[in-house]
């Protein structure tokens, strides 16, 4: 539970930035003199485009369903019957490959306000190609586990395995749907600066899921023992 | 207000706003509906709720009939039973107050009251109902499926949702889990929609601290389901493979029929946690637009500013957060520790001080004040003593020790019946009286309205007052029957008798409003662009009803807060948000 009082508290503390900065602590009827029409919050700053609010928005909820799975985990992992399964060996390929295709998103994104369009397409491919190897890979994890004797119905460390696996690639295929729309634009489009903003999304989805992984892996790997005992310590 | 004056050269020029990218529909299909137009999205979302929510009327009164006739409709029997109580809790607290008030409500008001053409993802809006069409559907196929809907009751415990016995535990559950997924995603995207509006689309000068109530508590209510929804979508994807792969997340190892099941160590309580995550903050997602409709309700027809605006907004807010952490009031009886008790009591007494502050706010707006007794103000007047109501009772609920003995009788059912079944449909109905002009352009009848109201409100009263006293002697609720109750003195039979027949009543009652609502569609008066002289963008429409991109050529700009009624010097007793400045005006 402490995972997911982190979370809010993130949430919290973003929100409250961000209402101060809209001004809604501004006292105008104690404001001396001329008083403008329009307070200065609105219309003075660019505010950001609609669909990078959205996508903060909507990591938000991707961060509160994967808090609620890691919640979920630490409880259910204190029943004596948990077995915790080896983590299949290829996570430290899948990892670094995942890695490398954020990474490349984030030079895209370097490269589409610098206007190289070309430059741009062959590193939207490549981060492509990487998500797509990553996946690969996750299901030749999934058959690993499979040959293994690890199946879901036999215990729940195992279902975890492959609910928080699966769960996680899913958001990817999804963000790889973006993607493959991002780098249709990018091929259409003359100038790079016309998609920065699309592979700018592309690319924080990018590190969310990045990240989301790394907590994962680290969990599934074993740390999880090591997370769980960290935060029974911090509830007791 | 004379030691500040506005020089001209702060007023805003003329807005120069570029072609909005507006969509625009070529097809008949593509105008009626497949609409991306959010006014009309929020019509389909309404109706479709509405539609449901008779579902769900009709399943209570199985429910009542079973309760004091038992066994003199031989159709109703044990399963049928189960299945009506748990159809009824999931269908009107998921599928109609959620999608009315954020859905219908939500997309209609948030553009018109921020001053936007649509909401900022119109193509995802549409999406979002057309997937809480497919959820409805699915849950409507439940009932159709072999052995029926499920009969776990709403909360849908494990283990005993999916064990042999529960009625619908082969198909039922499974359409349920479905069903409540899809619906999630749904309102992931419409909610995704009303919050990005809200921080994106507003028009110039409509700061945070300008918008109406109403957009406060939709948008707050928004923000809270976004967070909570994730608990039950984690939960019913877990039962679901729990269901259909034999996973062990909830289900421990028990016997059933004599056979070991094959599941071991699961945690139903951990499904309780999940449950409650969203179940609690569910309250108030239904009860927060409730609030925001309320006040401007009541200020509007009292002609009164709102007292203590931004206190207002701070309690909605302080509700919403404090709210996230109480989920655990529900499981008391559930064997937690003692500590954990004791935190979330702490937690749930602590609501009960954003909340009164916002009753007083709303009886000092009243006080003095120009008061019409027009239907909505009247529906409005209603929820402040029914919420008070269910507020009272929540207290007693909301301490461990007073929980315990009463959580499973009728009082609980008298409670939450009073603070979220009747308080926020009578809202719904006075927003209904009350924006219906701006949906149609013509005025409902206000005799068959007032009728309705007194029938609602009072019958509302004559069936949840003595379930109050019920559940204090101790009838127990969930049963199907009592068996001996002899320690029960015979007038609780004949309560029980009388709540039944004037549940049959007042539902039927709604027909009048049903009535009143179709026929107005013709033969209402017309209303013209204002007819209750309010302040907010959405009665400022050149058109009415409000057309494609709501606000003609140019978006309005706004001047002031949406509570300027009664002010000294004006023309008139209201001054619309986006009317120019007056001389000497002191703009808030």
């Amino acid at each position: 539970m402490s995972v997911l009082g982190l979370f809010f508290i993130l949430v919290a503390g973003v929100a409250t930035l961000y209402l101060w900065r809209e001004g809604v602590m501004d006292r105008p009827w104690l404001e001396e003199g001329e008083v403008t029409a329009i307070s200065r919050a609105s219309g003075v700053v660019e505010p950001p485009p609609a669909a990078k609010v959205g996508l903060v928005v909507f990591l938000a909820v991707a961060g509160c369903l994967f808090s609620l799975l890691v919640m979920a985990f630490f409880m259910r992992m204190e029943s004596p019957d948990w077995r915790t399964p080896p983590a299949p060996a290829i996570f430290w390929f899948n990892t670094a490959v995942l890695v490398a295709s954020s990474a490349a998103l984030q030079t895209a994104y370097f490269a589409a306000n610098a206007d190289e369009p070309e430059r741009v397409r062959a590193l939207l491919l490549g981060a492509g190609a990487g998500a797509a190897v990553f996946l690969l890979g996750q299901a030749c994890a999934w058959r690993e586990m499979e040959a293994s004797g690890f199946y879901a119905a036999s215990n729940a460390a195992n279902a975890f395995f492959y609910l928080l696996t699966g769960t996680h690639a899913l958001h990817l295929f999804g963000g790889l749907v973006a993607l493959a729309r991002t780098t249709g634009k990018a091929f259409a489009a003359v100038k790079a600066a016309a998609v920065a903003t699309s592979v700018e999304l592309c690319a924080i989805y990018w590190h969310f899921l990045l990240l989301v992984w790394l907590l994962m892996f680290a969990m599934l790997a074993g740390g999880a023992d090591g997370l769980g005992v960290i935060c029974r310590r911090l509830l007791s | 207000m004379s030691d500040v004056t506005i020089k001209d050269e702060h007023l805003v020029p003329p807005a120069e706003v570029e072609e909005p990218e507006l969509y625009h529909a070529h097809t008949w299909l593509g105008k009626y509906v497949f609409s991306q137009d959010a006014k009309y999205i929020a019509i389909q979302y309404s109706g479709t709720a509405i539609a449901i929510g008779l579902v769900g009327l009709v399943m209570s009164w199985v429910i009542r009939l079973q309760l004091a006739f038992p066994g003199v409709i031989s159709s109703i029997d044990a399963n049928v039973y189960y299945q009506s109580v748990t159809m009824h809790g999931m269908i009107m607290v998921v599928y109609l107050l959620t999608a009315v008030f954020l859905g219908g409500f939500g997309n209609f008001l948030i553009p018109l009251m921020v001053g936007a053409r649509d909401m900022v993802f119109p193509f995802v809006n549409m999406l979002s109902y057309w997937v809480y069409l497919l959820s409805v559907i699915v849950l409507v196929a439940s009932y159709f499926a072999p052995g029926g809907p499920t009969g776990a009751g709403w909360t849908l415990y494990p283990p005993q949702a999916i064990t042999s016995g529960t009625p619908g535990h082969e198909w039922g559950i499974i359409l349920m889990l479905v069903s409540l997924a899809l619906f999630i995603v749904g309102f992931t995207m419409g909610g995704l929609n009303y919050v990005v509006t809200v921080l994106q689309g507003r028009t110039r000068g409509m700061t945070l601290m300008r918008m109406p109530l109403t957009v406060w508590g939709i948008f707050a209510a928004a923000v809270m389901a976004l967070l909570a929804f994730p608990g039950l979508f984690v939960a019913a994807v877990m039962m679901m493979l729990d269901r259909t792969l034999g996973t062990s997340f909830f289900m421990p190892a028990i016997v059933e029929f004599g056979e070991h099941s094959k599941t071991t160590g699961g945690s139903p309580i951990l499904f309780q946690h999940l449950f409650w995550f969203f179940g609690h903050p569910e309250v108030y997602i239904v009860a927060l637009p409730a609030f925001g409709i309320v006040s401007d309700l009541l200020s509007t027809h009292a002609r009164k500013n709102i007292f203590g605006y931004r206190m207002m907004v701070w309690a909605i807010v302080a509700i919403g957060v404090l709210s996230m952490i109480v989920w655990g009031h529900h499981m008391y009886v559930s064997g937690m520790n003692p500590l954990f008790g004791f935190f979330f009591a702490v937690t749930t007494l602590a609501i009960a001080v954003p909340t009164a502050l916002k009753v007083y706010n709303w009886v000092l707006t009243l006080w003095r004040a120009d008061i019409h007794f027009t239907t909505p103000m009247l529906f409005a007047l209603g929820f402040l003593v029914t919420f008070v109501n269910g507020g009272l009772t929540g207290l007693y609920l909301g301490n461990v020790i007073v929980d315990v003995p009463l959580s499973a009788t009728l009082f609980v059912v008298a409670h939450f019946h009073m603070v979220m079944g009747v308080a926020p449909i009578l809202v719904i109905f006075g927003a209904i009286y009350h924006w219906y002009p701006k949906i149609t352009g013509r005025m409902m009848d206000e005799g068959l309205g007032k009728i309705h109201f007194w029938i609602t409100f009072l019958g509302a009263y004559m069936i949840f007052f003595p379930m109050h006293y019920l559940g204090v002697l101790g009838v127990p609720r969930r049963f199907y029957e009592m068996g001996d109750t002899s320690w029960l003195p015979l007038s609780a039979v004949a309560l029980n008798h009388f709540i039944t027949i004037t549940a049959l009543i007042v539902g039927a009652a709604q027909g009048l409003f049903f009535f009143n609502l179709f026929r107005s569609l013709k033969y209402g008066k017309l209303s013209g662009p204002n007819p209750w002289r309010a302040t907010t963008l959405e009665w400022q429409t050149p058109e009415t009803p409000p057309g494609h991109g709501n606000f003609g050529r140019e978006l309005p700009v706004v001047y002031r807060w949406p509570y300027a009624y009664s002010v000294p010097g004006a023309p008139e007793d209201y001054l619309p948000q986006n009317a120019p400045p007056l001389k000497g005006e002191h703009l808030l």
